[in-house]
């Protein structure tokens, strides 16, 4: 069970209280899990990555035991921690604008 | 007896008010979404229920928001409880799905040079005069699409941006924008469209087919003053009795149009300043106009800091002063360009919003004002749903 924090706005749109766990029935990378996400919650969709070319959206980032993992693969498997659930994979709006 | 339901979007949220015919004591419910840009909010003149809402925000970019209770539940279309319980699977996610038709050109910047087509978000959604599912998106960058499945899905009528102007059109101060669709009531293949800063179009067919009309705008601020396009039109407006009559404010002037745009002719008249962002005409009167002066292109605010609505009887020209009710010292609020709105009442009722988050109401054409509320966020936009 993986566990995923998203950051309050997209918490709002997908209607879900807490953490979101889920399952993912791959190796855990950024890829599956946003895969599986997007699956569980269509509306999320284009909010996190580009509809088209998956890139993550520029103001979105990931961060996984204390570290920023942005700007690594979306391929790159995630830290053990992540893949069994004891520690969250976040995504959080950076702090920018007002 | 009539109802009035007003749909405000804002920086941080949409609100919606509501009041009977009488229009004196309001209720106000919201933030819908809260903290999100809400840039426009429109129900369909076929179905008082069906209400089509355009949430964006530099993190997560663009939503489509639908309700089909009149602002009571919202739901991005295709993603409701009930369509994502279905055993078919139908839900997409495809709702804020906006991809340029084909390979997406240039158009200028604003150092000369060129550049690609990008999407950022959706400015203005007009739900279709027939059909509650049909509804229209202008976005930025300058682009058409429509959805005909309720805002499940979307398709560009790419024959607009790719005019062979496309490449001369250029972003104004806000981003290169299509803000205003106007859909013909006698004609359902004739719309008119606005952009920032290319200027006014016409599509004859349905869309697959554009036109610029913008003969007779004056531009001083283009190299061109008489280009074909590159004017920064901030608004148009027509009556539904009259459409081949259109109003425009633009970015300076006041202009109007009786041949659907072919020719226009400025009636700024006495206008104290003809810079501005709104323009709306009054439900029973065609020749009957509305503006809010602004003072400058560099001074967002009202001449004299009085906040004054102007209206003309005579289609232009001619303008008195609408003052009663409105703060006239020490005020500078901006109307922008989507956040004026009349309803269809006798007497007409007519609505604005401002960049300090008021929302006037006059209940007598103009005559007389009263904040419906005062302490909003920034106002991006209002529409009105007259109910029966």
């Amino acid at each position: 069970m993986i566990r995923v924090v998203l950051p309050p706005h997209l918490r709002t749109l997908a209607r879900v209280d807490g953490d979101v766990e889920l399952d993912v029935n791959a190796t855990a990378t950024q890829r599956s899990i946003l895969d599986e996400l997007e699956t569980r919650y269509p509306m999320l969709r284009g909010t996190m990555r580009d509809h088209v070319t998956q890139l993550r959206r520029p103001l979105v980032r990931f961060f996984a035991c204390g570290e920023d993992l942005s700007h690594e693969s979306p391929d790159a498997p995630l830290p053990q921690a992540i893949a069994k659930g004891s520690e969250p994979f976040v995504i959080i709006g950076a702090i920018a604008g007002g | 007896m009539s109802k009035v339901r007003v749909l405000v979007g804002t920086r941080k949220g949409a609100f919606i008010l509501t009041a009977d015919g009488a229009r004196k004591r309001w209720k106000v419910s919201g933030p819908h979404f809260a903290g999100w840009e809400i840039y426009h909010v429109k129900g369909s003149p076929v179905d008082q229920n069906r209400i089509y809402a355009s949430q964006t925000s530099g993190w997560f970019g663009q939503i489509i928001q639908r309700s089909d209770d009149g602002g009571k539940k919202w739901n991005t279309p295709g993603s409701s409880a009930e369509e994502l319980k279905s055993p078919d699977g139908t839900s997409k996610g495809e709702s804020n799905k906006f991809v340029y038709d084909g390979v997406p050109g240039t158009h200028q910047w604003y150092d000369g040079t060129q550049h690609p087509w990008e999407f950022k978000r959706v400015w203005h959604l007009e739900p279709s005069l027939h059909d509650p599912e049909h509804v229209y998106a202008g976005v930025e960058d300058a682009a058409l699409f429509e959805s005909k499945d309720g805002g499940k899905s979307w398709n560009e009528l790419s024959g607009l941006r790719k005019h062979d102007t496309g490449p001369k059109w250029q972003p104004g101060a806000g981003g290169m924008c299509l803000h205003t669709i106007l859909l013909d009531p006698q004609d359902p293949q004739r719309i008119y469209v606005a952009i920032s800063a290319a200027g006014a179009f016409r599509t004859d067919d349905g869309g697959k087919t554009w036109k610029p009309i913008n003969h007779g705008l004056h531009s001083e601020y283009i190299p061109d003053p008489a280009a074909e396009v590159g004017h920064c039109v901030h608004r148009i407006a027509l009556h539904s009795s009259r459409p081949n009559t259109l109003f425009m404010q633009k970015h300076w002037d006041v202009m109007r149009s009786d041949d659907g745009g072919d020719s226009w002719r400025e009636v700024s008249g006495n206008l104290p300043s003809d810079f501005g962002f709104p323009i709306d005409v009054h439900a029973h009167e065609p020749e009957t106009v509305y503006v809010v002066p602004i003072k400058s292109d560099s001074e967002h605010y009202p001449p004299s800091s009085r906040l004054r609505v102007y209206r003309s009887r005579t289609g232009g020209n001619e303008w008195e002063a609408l003052t009663k009710g409105l703060p006239q010292r020490n005020c500078y609020v901006n109307v922008l360009r989507d956040a004026m709105s009349v309803d269809s009442l006798e007497p007409c009722g007519i609505y604005f919003g401002t960049t300090g988050g008021q929302v006037y109401g006059s209940a007598d054409a103009g005559d007389s004002w009263k904040p419906i509320v005062r302490d909003l966020p920034a106002v991006l936009s209002v529409e009105v749903q007259t109910l029966p």
